[in-house]
């Protein structure tokens, strides 16, 4: 069914189907898979919806396996990990690749640790010198630098930086076909379990948000956000903030932007009193369109972005959310 | 409840990150060094269990003989013990420190019996390998979660928070664990003057430990490619914004 030497990758998915982290990490795999003529197999934990499946044909997916850990519901990082291993042993597999999540770091960490083979994080690119070793690029510093290297051993354990690869179909696609791999969880795969989901309570997830509104310490204060506020909630956007803004308490950790917060891809980012720290520019260097304003005509943010306003926030985001109601 | 941290150092970059002329490593002659971010909240999230809960907070380094430092600033935070696995100034990578860790933490427990809790970070700032806590917990045999960013800590289980997709899941690990925090499990405090004093005079348990090659060959750094220059200024103060407004349209952004 699958030629020994595959590269496989694991894909997460949700109820809004293949995650995109996912399918970036399939386009690397593709190209991995096709630096050596190797097949392509996904791997997807759970029952998978036929239209997923359908999907995967369109990048050159030959085969998915559809992984049961019979035992245990949800996310069980041990028990994944252990199935996708009897996976990749059981045909043979060269390569084994996920997307650089939390979840797929994790998964791939614990396949490492188990086997004791390296597990590299994070890459951008990957093909294979010979039948052991791969050459690659991956980020460092969160993706403010790039690391060229060689690795050696089979199976190689790689993640794809969400930020860092675009997702991209095969240029022909091919019939996929779908199969089961079912593995008893053992004890313990079940000392480690997601117990208890609390879904967001509304409004637009930072990760996912296709336009993201963006506060630093320009923004002077807590009060100064209610602007922003109202200017994310006109555009649809999510608010994120520098680690200034986390750090002085005006806002929540969970929408820091940058290398220890959320890393964005929005089609906008609209940075707003915001200077350009590394830290920051880490978690928004895959936004489509960049534009910034800022008192400073100097600071950093300025050439990491496509457009700019020079002037106080204060003034300028009022007179942008009068400007969009006037016009909406 | 006697709780270990691990802790690394990294430089502290600014804006623009430079390289050595062969590009091997980052020029970090002009950078000062600090506890990566991720660790610092795990020293801060130790002391706080301890001082509610009564114990002992033990840190560790696997570093230069420079980060003594960092183990100085954890002590000013309140860490009770120090440990430094002094490396030669190469990098290590992820198996081999975990390696040495797991080493060092059975020599400690022979001693002195289980940590119940072992703190990493969910990565270094530098080297972002995403896997030396769940290295670390598979060779003790303990369960481990990473990307945590609240605990809530019982007699003998303890309830971990991650974000997952802007909502919450929550794991329930039996004791002893190890767990990879993350930024924002809580605000470190800054040190005291009385804590900096404490720090200077603690003593720091100090093991040369020999460099073990890893198996991935670094060829070159390199600062990737920036896809933008130079902003193009739209005007200034509200003069730039009926421009914006037009742009905003044109990226078919305005509904």
């Amino acid at each position: 069914m699958v030629a020994r030497g595959g590269v496989v990758c694991f894909l997460e998915h949700d109820v809004d189907g293949v995650l995109d982290a996912s399918l970036r990490a399939l386009t690397l795999a593709r190209s991995l898979s096709e630096s050596s003529g190797r097949v392509l197999v996904a791997a997807m934990m759970g029952m998978v919806p036929p239209s997923d499946l359908e999907a995967l044909a369109g990048y050159g997916v030959s085969d998915v396996f559809q992984v049961v850990v019979e035992g245990v519901e949800g996310y069980a990082p041990m028990g994944w990990a252990r199935a996708l291993l009897d996976l990749v042993e059981t045909w043979g597999a060269d390569a084994l690749v996920a997307a650089g999540t939390d979840r797929g770091n994790e998964v791939m960490a614990h396949v490492g640790a188990t086997t004791w083979l390296p597990m590299v994080a994070n890459c951008l690119a990957a093909s294979w010198l010979d039948a052991r070793s791969l050459r690659l690029s991956r980020q460092r510093w969160a993706g403010s630098l790039v690391e060229d290297a060689v690795v050696e051993g089979v199976p190689v354990l790689l993640t794809v930086a969400p930020d860092g690869v675009a997702a991209e179909p095969a240029a022909t696609p091919i019939a996929t076909a779908g199969h089961e791999h079912r593995l008893a969880a053992s004890e313990n795969d079940r000392r480690v379990v997601v117990t208890e989901w609390i879904g967001r309570g509304g409004g637009v997830a930072l990760a996912d948000a296709r336009v993201v509104v963006g506060g630093g310490r320009g923004v002077g204060s807590e009060e100064g956000f209610a602007a922003l506020d109202e200017l994310a909630g006109l555009l649809g956007a999510a608010v994120g903030v520098s680690r200034a803004v986390t750090s002085a308490g005006w806002r929540p950790h969970a929408q820091q932007v940058g290398q220890t917060g959320t890393k964005i891809s929005p089609e906008l980012y609209l940075a707003c009193g915001i200077s350009g720290a590394t830290q920051h520019l880490a978690g928004c260097r895959s936004a489509k369109h960049v534009v910034t304003i800022n008192t400073d005509p100097d600071a950093p943010i300025l050439s990491r972005a496509d457009y700019a306003i020079v002037g106080d926030v204060a003034v300028i985001v009022p007179a942008l959310v009068a400007a969009i109601r006037e016009r909406t | 409840m006697n709780v270990l941290v691990c802790v690394k150092r990294v430089p502290m970059v600014g804006a623009r990150i430079v390289l050595t002329p062969d590009q091997m490593e980052v020029d970090v002659r002009q950078l000062g060094f600090t506890v990566s971010p991720h660790e610092e909240c795990a020293v801060e999230e130790a002391v706080r269990i301890v001082e509610r809960d009564g114990g002992t907070v033990t840190v560790l380094t696997l570093g230069p003989p420079e980060a003594a430092d960092q183990l100085r600033d954890a002590a000013a935070i309140g860490a009770n013990r120090l440990v430094h696995l002094v490396t030669d100034g190469r990098e290590w990578d992820a198996i081999a420190t975990a390696e040495a860790i797991v080493e060092a933490i059975r020599r400690d427990e022979a001693e002195q019996g289980p940590y119940a809790l072992i703190l990493l970070g969910s990565e270094a700032a530098d080297t972002g390998d995403y896997q030396v806590g769940v290295r670390v917990a598979h060779a003790l045999g303990r369960p481990t979660v990473s990307g945590i960013k609240h605990l809530d800590i019982g007699d003998e289980v303890l309830v971990a928070k991650r974000e997952f997709r802007g909502g919450d899941e929550l794991y329930e690990l039996a004791l002893p664990c190890v767990i990879a925090v993350k930024e924002g499990i809580n605000l470190p405090r800054y040190p005291s003057l009385p804590g900096r004093i404490r720090a200077k005079k603690m003593p720091i348990e100090a093991t040369e430990i020999v460099w073990r090659e890893g198996p991935v060959r670094t060829e070159r750094l390199r600062v990737p490619e920036e896809p933008r220059e130079r902003a193009e200024i739209l005007g200034a103060g509200v003069d730039g914004v009926p421009a914006l407004v037009a742009l905003l349209g044109q990226w078919g952004l305005l509904a």
